[in-house]
């Protein structure tokens, strides 16, 4: 660092503050946590008011809650594959690897979205019961996040390729990657608190 | 044409892919595959036990899927996540803690004060039947 | 067929929702109108819409984004207060057959705004004005860590108090309470737009809080001056860190919980209902674990104010600065174990009310360290008994009363006999105002000359403190009396006369303090009048011992021409005693990033969506959420931020400030 040519103990020539964006976003996906927290709060405490009607056991369709998540935890692993890519400069498999993630996750979606339509066309939707409203806000916000993720992952995917891997898109890669894993992380706490739990 | 970097200015700063000045790290294929086949094994058997309703008792068998379930967050955060004490001078990890003894207190605070206030506050049958 | 039209552009919204028929409204409305007309005349016979455009309202720099949240802080404190003083008016009158001038469902809607502005519009956007002012300047960077977020949290918290002024003409606002429980907000029990107003608002002003508490956590991690490490941080940047921590971790669960609410009451859902499973009691649980945590993010602020403060007017160092630091994390820590203290008589039972009342009391005595160190600090020091310190001294008296009188309301059996009592209520604004207030005016007076260049008038601040001081102990020493003899809170009409005379002295302090804000109104007009006399050339006209105060008067907009290096606590008074020299050459071209109109764009797309949602005008809503997301990514592909400013300026402004320190030798 050239702060010697400065003649002064108490100054620094050329200071160039590290960056924060990974840091900035680490926190604000701590805070998302706390978010998740409540609603697995309200599942706790509303999840067996079922009102007179049906509960997890008569509701929940495990092998789709099985094929959801290993949607999922494919989406995690292509997505790391995404990153290995970037880290060696190829952006043409980095596009390749996200399009497949991508591909899982609106899977993924898609057989949540058909999942909740099934319920709801047979009465039980989130205003049926505290245990539906609190089932299907929290299960639907995580299916909210990850259609914010897609939709990121859209954009950034156009990023990569008008723009290449610059400093500035592989942070962006970077926080996609921590947002990515981190919705796989709370779906372990949903398959296993909701649904695992709600059928015992 | 991607490697052609036209901006100076966001490569400036410390922190980022090469040097890791914030201690990040990346993983390779082997951590990664090691993540994935853990994260399989520690879904496939909570999935099995709950539907092939393997163990006699049913808060045994919660138990027992909650604490696959911790694991299996632990393996996410080590091999997807990069979780390590270096990261970011150690804030990475200090933030992670204090996240989870919050989420911690939240869920357990919320679960044992609404349980105590059910218990007591809950209108009994009687109570209702005499509601308009 | 224009029926349908109308619902779909206009949802609930018709003339109706205008409150011609309420004289105090219109009158309001009238006085704001024409005030608001002349503002913009002004404004625009001066030609300032460009400057401030280019100047403020884009601006990234987080000096201008300070002045602007404690602008608007203030600006909803008159709001703020004129709902108090109807209150006061209201409750010295309403005896017997007199049933006062405001008529409960209007009173309801008082005392609900009251406060909401205050926590949320008033409280929080000073105490985030003063941390993103000074934290900067004391860990010697020169910006915040995401300079444009910092913008657009604070167009989204501007947004959100716009909301809430609009609900003064444009329907109603919520008479639930400023922490609307269900079921009576739920749609059931409030079905007018009052409620909706409530946390669209809050919904918007939030996502703006946690950026900021995002972005100032990691300035303070990752920008500090080279040397600072954490030990040698000010104690300010100490309490803005554990502050933004608590702000992180609270303000999603207020997101949630407002979230549910919401479900609640557009789409049907059970969270809070009677029936269908729901529990009330759960949103009361969980909005106080944002609540709690949420009134220190109000106080440790001003606490490192207090610290800054104090050390300053004593010449001294700060006493005990590790314990001050140590007791800041624990009551970070702590504020989250006590939340249930807020209602006790909500009925969990003796187990758990113990454990929330013993936690409550451990939870004060790392506040009683902190009073104990500038007790310390104080003590055989050559004390200066300036605006500011006359704030402190008078907040160490004040809010020790109030703390006090919460450890009394810590105690179950007590606080079952005084919960939703008067006494509650003198209890906490005891401690809001002899805490935050106090706190922000010391501020105010402190960092004033930094930010203007010219101190503000210390007659008019003395006159300001007295008649706060005073007034707030006749405003509220009668409701502690009045909640001990059982009183309840939020009463619009009393059957007692007996009790009148407690509330006419009460009126009477908050006379007082309206004299109070009168008198600092009218101390920052004197203050531009006479900047001339008042002018602050040294940059450093307390003999300050921090590094905001080694830059000019108003620093540059780059702050430091060459980022300072650290070797103690006190930087700046480090750097004096060792006979530090400006360096008058050798300047370099300095990084910066570019003003941005896209904060207040997406931010006022925001406050549209809100005031769509709120009034069922599903289209615009829809449209607006959509341009919300697509502005948002359209800000991301602009990679072109930053620029630099040139040696040749940087050179020049640097030899200005030479001059204009050797002026004083």
């Amino acid at each position: 660092m050239s702060d010697t040519t400065l003649n002064n103990r108490f100054l620094v020539r050329d200071h160039h503050p590290e960056n924060g964006t990974l840091l900035g976003f680490w926190l604000y996906l701590m805070s998302d946590c706390l978010v998740f927290a409540c609603l697995f709060a309200a599942y706790g405490v509303l999840g067996r008011s079922y009102a007179g009607g049906p509960g997890g056991a008569e509701l929940f369709d495990l092998p789709i809650v099985a094929l959801n998540t290993a949607f999922l935890l494919m989406s995690s692993i292509t997505y790391g594959f995404a990153m290995l890519e970037m880290q060696k400069g190829k952006v043409g498999s980095v596009q390749l690897w996200l399009v497949v993630t991508g591909l899982f996750g609106a899977a993924f979606l898609g057989v949540e979205l058909f999942e909740f339509h099934h319920l709801i066309e047979h009465g039980h939707g989130p205003q049926a019961s505290a245990f539906l409203t609190s089932f299907f806000s929290l299960v639907g916000t995580h299916g909210l996040h990850v259609t914010f993720g897609i939709v990121w992952l859209i954009t950034l995917m156009i990023q990569v390729g008008k723009f290449g891997l610059t400093a500035a898109n592989k942070r962006r890669l970077m926080c996609l990657s921590m947002f990515w894993h981190f919705l796989d992380v709370v779906w372990i706490g949903v398959f296993t608190f909701v649904y695992l739990m709600g059928v015992l | 044409m991607a490697d052609h970097n036209h901006d100076h200015h966001g490569d400036h700063s410390h922190g980022d892919n090469h040097h890791d000045g914030g201690g990040h790290d990346h993983g390779t294929l082997k951590s990664y595959t090691i993540g994935f086949l853990l994260s399989v094994v520690l879904t496939a058997i909570p999935f099995w036990l709950v539907m092939h309703k393997v163990l006699p008792s049913k808060s045994t068998t919660a138990l027992v899927i909650l604490a696959f379930a911790a694991v299996q967050i632990v393996v996410h955060m080590v091999y997807f996540l990069h979780m390590n004490t270096r990261s970011e001078g150690g804030w990475t990890m200090l933030a992670l803690i204090f996240t989870v003894v919050l989420v911690v207190i939240t869920l357990s605070g919320s679960l044992w004060v609404m349980y105590h206030m059910n218990a007591n506050m809950m209108p009994t049958l009687q109570e209702l039947k005499a509601m308009p | 067929m224009t029926t349908d039209i109308q619902t779909l552009l206009l949802g609930k919204l018709s003339l109706e929702a205008i409150p011609y028929h309420e004289p105090i409204l219109v009158g309001t409305f009238a006085a704001v109108a024409l005030g608001g007309l002349a503002l913009l005349a002004l404004l625009t016979k001066y030609r300032l819409w460009g400057y401030l455009w280019r100047e403020w309202f884009t601006s990234i720099d987080h000096k201008k984004i300070g002045v602007m949240y404690i602008v608007m802080g203030i600006v909803f404190l008159l709001r703020g207060f004129a709902d108090a003083v109807m209150m006061r008016a209201q409750q010295s009158m309403a005896f017997g057959d007199n049933m006062g001038f405001l008529p409960p469902h209007h009173y309801d809607q008082v005392f609900t705004a009251h406060g909401v502005i205050m926590i949320f519009f008033v409280a929080m956007p000073l105490v985030t004005g003063f941390m993103n002012y000074v934290v900067p300047l004391q860990i010697g960077a020169r910006d915040v860590a995401f300079p444009f977020l910092n913008n657009f949290s604070f167009w989204m918290t501007a947004s959100g108090g716009t909301l809430v002024m609009i609900s003064l003409f444009i329907g109603e606002f919520a008479k639930t309470g400023w922490l609307a429980y269900p079921p009576l907000s739920g749609i059931q029990f409030s079905p007018d737009v009052g409620v909706d107003y409530y946390i669209w608002s809050l919904q918007i002003a939030g996502v703006g809080t946690l950026l900021s508490g995002v972005n100032l956590i990691a300035t303070i991690v990752k920008m500090r001056a080279p040397g600072m490490t954490m030990m040698k941080m000010p104690v300010f940047t100490w309490t803005a860190l554990c502050t933004n921590v608590l702000i992180v971790a609270a303000f999603p669960v207020l997101t949630a919980v407002l979230a549910m609410l919401s479900m609640d009451r557009y789409v049907g859902t059970n969270f809070f209902t009677n029936d269908l499973g729901g529990n009330a009691m759960m949103y009361v649980n969980l909005i106080w674990i944002w609540g709690h945590p949420e009134v220190y993010i109000l106080v440790l602020p001003v606490f490192g104010i207090f610290s800054e403060v104090v050390s300053t007017f004593s010449g001294k160092r700060l006493f005990g600065y590790a314990s001050m630091v140590y007791a800041t994390v624990v009551i970070t820590i702590l504020s989250y174990l006590v939340w249930l203290h807020h209602f006790f008589t909500m009925g969990s039972g003796a187990s758990v009310n113990s454990f929330f009342g013993i936690s409550t009391m451990i939870i004060s005595i790392p506040t009683g360290a902190k009073i104990f160190n500038w007790l310390f600090t104080m003590y055989r020091g050559r004390i200066k008994f300036e605006v500011p310190m006359l704030w402190t001294v008078g907040f160490m008296v004040t809010f020790v009363i109030g703390g006090m009188t919460g450890v009394l309301l810590a105690v179950p059996p007590a606080d079952f006999v005084l919960h939703n009592s008067l006494f509650l209520i003198a209890h906490f604004h005891n401690v809001i105002i002899g805490g935050v207030l106090f706190g922000l005016f010391a501020g105010i007076n402190f960092w004033f000359p930094k930010a203007f260049g010219f101190k503000l008038d210390p007659f008019w601040g003395k006159v300001s403190f007295w008649c706060w001081q005073i007034g707030f102990f006749f405003a509220f020493m009668p409701l502690y009396v009045l909640g001990l003899m059982g009183v309840t809170r939020r009463m619009s009409h009393f059957d007692d006369p007996s009790l009148q005379v407690w509330f006419i002295i009460a009126a009477f302090g908050a006379l007082l303090i309206a004299a109070g804000i009168g008198a600092f109104i009218v101390q920052i007009g004197y203050s531009i009048w006479k900047r001339k006399e008042l002018a602050d050339v040294s940059g450093d006209p307390w003999g300050g011992r921090t590094l905001e105060w080694s830059t000019s008067s108003p620093p540059p907009d780059y702050n430091f021409a060459f980022t300072p290096r650290v070797y103690d606590n006190d930087a700046w008074h480090d750097m004096k005693s060792a006979g530090f020299q400006r360096p008058t050459g050798g300047f370099v071209d300095i990084h910066m990033p570019k003003n941005t109109g896209a904060g207040i764009i997406l931010a006022g797309i925001a406050g549209v969506m809100g005031f769509a949602m709120i009034w069922h005008m599903w289209l615009i809503a829809g449209v607006s959420f959509a341009s919300l997301i697509l502005g948002a990514i359209v800000h991301t592909f602009n990679y072109n931020r930053d620029y630099y400013i040139k040696v040749d300026q940087v050179t020049r402004t640097e030899e200005a400030r030479t001059a204009q320190l050797a002026q004083l030798a």
